[in-house]
């Protein structure tokens, strides 16, 4: 079985790791990095669980071949917080009890920062739109936009 | 916004209260919002094995051959299971609190009875080689003619699906092919009614799709141990199913779960934890068996499929005087819960309203389709549906308000439920009192002061008399009779509870507690006990249902047998709502039962039906 | 039994891998093939990409506009020469799908999919495609009829007119979900008007066929008439001529059929919402 080595950033560390053909980057992540915090929810794109960044933009990573991501930085919910100081969306989203099972969380924050680092004040529309591709099943849509729109309103800067 | 209406019941609660009514933070939101929450598939083993199954493509086939060669010899293939490789394929999941007969395979063995049934097990190095080792399993299937619709597979001739129930239908307490409940008499309630209502209503299956597939990971542990990581809702139930179906002493599993990525029901089936503790125990090996997302749509338990048949009498004034309903739940291939379901739902009968006279058959019915199980307002969500629809076309028909007619029927405390039971704590006028003010939907006066603490009890609270029925009676069974079953292997720690149970037959009938369920429901089944539908005396003694209220033995009141409706109180007396219709201005007296009282005046712009709807309407 | 991943220079070398493998597909932005790959499909073993820079390019051609088959939907919004096609590109997905999905692989979606490729249609699009034998072009609508026995090739960019007006060029996606919309159908119509009257008229639909397709009868029934409830009223009549649209979980072929009429007056009329 052929391997090929991979470099990137991991939430802005440094990562090398070997590939077998056709494996998927949430697969790299998880199983090889050991960074369990996007999930697996269909490996076909409908779910956005398994929602990361790939320079500064969101991808699934369930869809996502691997080799692809050389060189690339990558941001998962991992790298959110700054050691015990929570990112601004992380709050909202406790504040607002943004999850139940917390399944859909991390992909949903990684779509919700995509949006505010580009957009910091958006319309409710465009939060719709940007988790658009994220299922929940649990905790219903209202909580998480109420989250972000608030994390956008503390008006404090996103970027990691 | 969650509010608290104090005003409602004030005296019936302690308002000091610490948690209630304020806002508090999840004990898992941190771990949620940072992705350190570790589901099942979050847990890193060295060396772990990927099983996957090969599952039916038919509905319904019987399997000839298979041939698992060319999957054996793939690099990085372990180990291939089949059914021959399990301790005790056969399983149903209610056995461990003795409820049904073991009718499930793990692996299928002669036969397949739906899509998406598991047949072979494959576990290997990677998940890629294990999704191509079970495509390189050779099934050789001769197809068979299949069932999908459950009065489909109650007609004679039909299909027979379920290796145990051949008549496509559970046998509850060992003599019922339904549950059955009776109440009255509802032929005379419909003899009366001004009129009679009939409809079809039915729910497709539906998808629980949690966002996270169900799975697990077993691994070999210290002492001879395994431990399982699952995303099961249902820990020690899914611990003792696996117990047994590899015949192994419970104290050797350790299960850990709780964290769970959305269930809704839909993860109590234990489905992937015997396989992959086997399969573990097998190579020795850490082995991950997680559905896919195809697999938990096609192959995960759903809510199944229900169908009903509600037959209704009102009167004019509104008052239901007698219901009737037919049900039919479809287990698909095999039981899992739904036998269980079914209790619940007839528990649930005739909806939280009171009514005199119930009659009511619920069906648990095999069909070649998904097995279904748990989920959200299980056994009870179909019905309820059906019920409330049937409730709007009745308020129409009598031209009632339609919240002031679920109003006006509501239990009110002290009823007498169709099942025996007192009504307590009702709060149905409440509810409904508070959801019109919220939509903004009016409704009158008096019918916004009736209260579910007022009203109720009194001739509410009487038994009618009740003739026993031999319908759905399956002639000559018995338990001695019933279908051959494997005989119960209890693990170790399950001994206790099943051992004393096993021989004798029940003596009354059986209330299977479920983990999922904190209360068990009402038996509700009559008992079999010796009456003579002729001999008034001996039939009027209310049936034996454990913790039935003790009430002598009435004269059989007046619903079935006069022209004139009992009176059924609505109010607590008339000069607290002297407006009401539907109150009798006549001060209601102990002996005014079957009295005649004039008729409702009808509300203004009401239509009228001159006669009864006998017709049945069907969609 | 495992899957081979290679890439290549330019899509010319590509297209020859292609032709010479078996089960060998070209990776465009993945949102499709890789679901085959997670699932095992055993008809995907080999796959092919290129960083071809020609793919990647959007570019004035002639009165047109090329666009590469690689640029994503996030790509095209982000053009302001492609602001035409913006509402076409904003209807795929999400904003990671969007991130991820390239054009060439929305000629190759099933139906109901194929929501960019529609509005390729109603464009006069023209498919540049690299195969074994060297480089070819042909009209998108031959291309998507004929597109499973012309898979053995890479698409390297597709060409499009410019609408005459931004008002010219209609398009509009009708789904129940809002806003991750599947398609119960897909409408693009571009309407050039000479003095009141529309002359050259392209109507494509998607999800009303096995791809999406033009629509002559309508196309013809528009021709020199005038926009309004009078004018289009033939043009309704004939809404669904030479249609196949899909039962599937989205809506039945009855439903679809019934809807198009509506959804088409409105979108002449300029009251899709
Ligand atoms: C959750 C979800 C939502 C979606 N929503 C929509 C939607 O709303 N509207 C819509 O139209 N589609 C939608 N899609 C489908 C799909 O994302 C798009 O059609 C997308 O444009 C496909 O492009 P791709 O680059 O990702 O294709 P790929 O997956 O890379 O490829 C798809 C097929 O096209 C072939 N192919 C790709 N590029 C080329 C090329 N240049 N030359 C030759 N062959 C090529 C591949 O070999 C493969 O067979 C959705 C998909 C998902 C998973
Ligand atoms: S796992 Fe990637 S979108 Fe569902
Ligand atoms: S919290 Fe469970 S899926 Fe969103």
């Amino acid at each position: 079985m052929s391997k090929k080595p991979l470099q990137f950033t991991l939430n802005g560390a440094n990562k090398a790791v070997f590939v077998e053909d056709g494996q998927n980057l949430l697969d790299v992540l998880r199983r090889e990095v050991g960074d369990f915090a996007p999930k697996y929810g269909c490996g076909q794109g409908t779910c956005g669980s398994c929602t990361v960044l790939i320079d500064g933009k969101p991808h699934l990573s369930c869809l996502t071949l691997a080799e692809r991501s050389e060189g690339a930085s990558i941001e998962t919910a991992s790298g959110l917080a700054d050691g015990p100081d929570l990112h601004p969306l992380q709050d909202a989203f406790m504040e607002h009890f943004a999850a139940q099972c917390g399944y859909c969380t991390s992909g949903m924050l990684m779509a919700a920062k995509a949006l505010l680092d580009h957009t910091p004040t958006p319309t409710r529309e465009e939060v719709v739109e940007a988790i658009a591709g994220n299922v929940c099943r649990c905790t219903g849509y209202e909580p998480i936009i109420n989250a972000i729109l608030d994390a956008a309103a503390r008006g404090r800067r996103f970027s990691a | 916004m969650l509010e608290l209406r104090k005003d409602i019941f004030a005296d019936e609660r302690d308002d000091n209260l610490n948690e209630i009514g304020k806002p508090t933070q999840r004990q898992d939101m941190l771990g949620h919002v940072t992705g350190r929450t570790r589901y099942y598939d979050d847990h890193a083993f060295e060396g772990m094995l990927h099983l996957k199954v090969v599952r039916s493509p038919h509905h319904h086939a019987r399997i000839r051959s298979i041939d698992t060669s060319a999957a054996d010899r793939l690099p990085g293939v372990r180990r291939i299971i089949q059914a021959a490789d399990i301790p005790v394929n056969l399983n149903t999941l209610l056995s461990l609190i003795e409820f049904g007969e073991d009718d499930e395979p793990t692996l299928a063995e002669d036969k397949v009875r739906y899509i998406g049934e598991p047949v072979v097990a494959v576990v290997a190095d990677t998940e890629v080689i294990a999704m191509a080792a079970v495509a390189a399993v050779r099934v050789d299937y001769e197809v068979l003619p299949h069932v999908l619709d459950v009065e489909e597979a109650l007609k004679p001739g039909a299909v027979s699906v379920n290796p145990v129930y051949t008549k496509n239908h559970f046998v509850f307490h060992d003599s019922y092919d339904r549950q059955k409940m009776r109440f009255g008499d509802v032929e005379a309630g419909f003899a009366q009614a001004d009129h009679v209502l009939e409809a079809r209503y039915q729910m497709s299956p539906i998808e629980h799709a949690p966002v996270e597939p169900m799975g697990c990971i077993a691994a070999p542990e210290t002492n001879d141990r395994i431990v399982v990581h699952t995303s099961t809702q249902a820990l020690f139930f899914s611990l003792g199913t696996a117990a047994k179906i590899l015949d192994m002493p419970s104290n050797r599993l350790h299960f850990i779960g709780g964290t769970v990525g959305g269930g809704f029901g839909g993860k109590v089936d234990s489905l992937t934890e015997p396989l992959a503790i086997l399969a573990c125990k097998l190579t020795g090996k850490p082995v991950r068996y997680g559905f896919n997302r195809q697999e938990e749509m096609q192959a995960g338990p759903p809510r199944g499929a229900e169908v009903h048949y509600i037959k209704d009498g009102v009167m004019n004034d509104g008052r239901i005087v007698a219901r009737q309903i037919r049900s039919y739940f479809d287990a698909g291939a095999y039981t899992r819960l739904s036998s269980y379901a079914i209790i619940k739902c007839t528990g649930h009968l005739p909806g939280p309203y009171t009514i005199p006279n119930v009659k009511t058959d619920v069906f648990c019915v095999y069909t070649n389709r998904t097995p279904a199980t748990a989920m959200r307002g299980f056994g009870v969500t179909g019905v309820d549906f059906s019920l409330e629809c049937h409730m709007d076309k009745m308020a129409q028909l009598v031209g009632m308000d339609a919240i002031e007619f679920r109003i006006f029927n509501a239990y009110r405390d002290g009823d007498m439920k169709a099942h025996r039971r007192e009504a307590k704590n009702t709060a149905l006028v409440e509810c409904c009192q508070v959801a019109a003010q919220k939509a903004g939907w009016p409704i009158r006066d008096e019918f916004q002061q009736m209260s579910s603490l007022h009203g109720g009890g009194g001739e509410r609270a009487a038994i009618p008399y009740t003739r026993m029925d031999q319908e759905g009676i399956i002639a000559g069974m018995s338990a001695a009779q019933a279908p051959p079953s494997t005989p119960i292997q209890a693990p170790a720690t399950m001994a206790p509870a099943i051992a004393a149970t096993v021989a004798a037959p029940p003596p009354a009938p059986v209330v299977p507690p479920v983990p999922t369920v904190a209360q068990p429901p009402v038996a509700t089944q009559l008992p079999l006990a010796a009456t003579a539908p002729q001999a008034p005396q001996s039939s009027q003694q209310p049936p034996v249902v454990a913790g039935a209220p003790a009430v002598p033995p009435l004269s059989p009141p007046a619903m079935g047998q006069q022209a004139a409706p009992p009176s059924i109180p609505t109010s607590p007396s008339p000069s607290m709502q002297p407006a009401s219709p539907y109150t009798s201005p006549a001060p209601q007296t102990e002996g005014s039962e079957g009295s005649s009282r004039p008729s409702a005046s009808p509300r203004p712009g009401t239509v009228r039906h001159g006669s009864r709807l006998a017709g049945t309407r069907r969609r | 039994m495992t899957v081979t991943v290679t890439t290549y220079e330019t899509a010319t070398e590509a297209a020859h891998a292609i032709a010479a493998g078996t089960s060998t597909h070209f990776l465009g932005g993945g949102t499709l093939i890789m679901r085959a790959l997670n699932e095992g499909d055993p008809s995907v073993r080999s796959i092919v990409m290129t960083g071809d820079i020609a793919m990647k390019q959007i570019r004035p051609a002639g009165a047109g506009m090329e666009i590469g088959a690689a640029v994503t939907m996030a790509d095209i919004l982000g053009s302001h020469d492609l602001g035409f096609l913006h509402s076409a590109a904003r209807a795929v997905g999400g904003p990671a799908i969007r991130n991820m999905a390239t054009l060439g692989g929305n000629l190759f979606a099933r139906s109901p999919y194929g929501d960019l490729a529609t509005a390729l249609l109603a464009l006069d699009g023209v498919v540049v495609l690299a195969s074994g034998g060297g480089m070819r072009e042909m009209p998108l609508s031959e291309f998507l009829a004929g597109r499973d026995g012309v898979a053995k090739g890479v698409v390297v960019s597709v060409r499009v007119s410019r609408p005459a007006t931004l008002e010219a060029f209609r398009f509009h996606k009708v789904s129940r979900v809002r806003p991750k919309r599947i398609a119960v159908l897909t409408l693009a119509a571009h309407l050039p008007m000479n003095s009141g009257r529309i002359t050259g008229a392209r109507i494509a639909y998607g999800a009303m066929a096995p791809t999406p397709i033009r629509v002559p009868a309508v196309e013809q029934a528009l021709e020199g008439a005038s926009l309004d409830e009078q004018g289009i009223a033939r043009a309704l009549a004939v809404a669904c001529e030479g249609c196949a649209p899909a039962n599937d979980a989205i809506a039945s072929e009855w439903y679809r059929r019934e809807v198009t009429p509506v959804h088409l007056k409105r979108l002449l009329l300029g009251q899709a919402a």
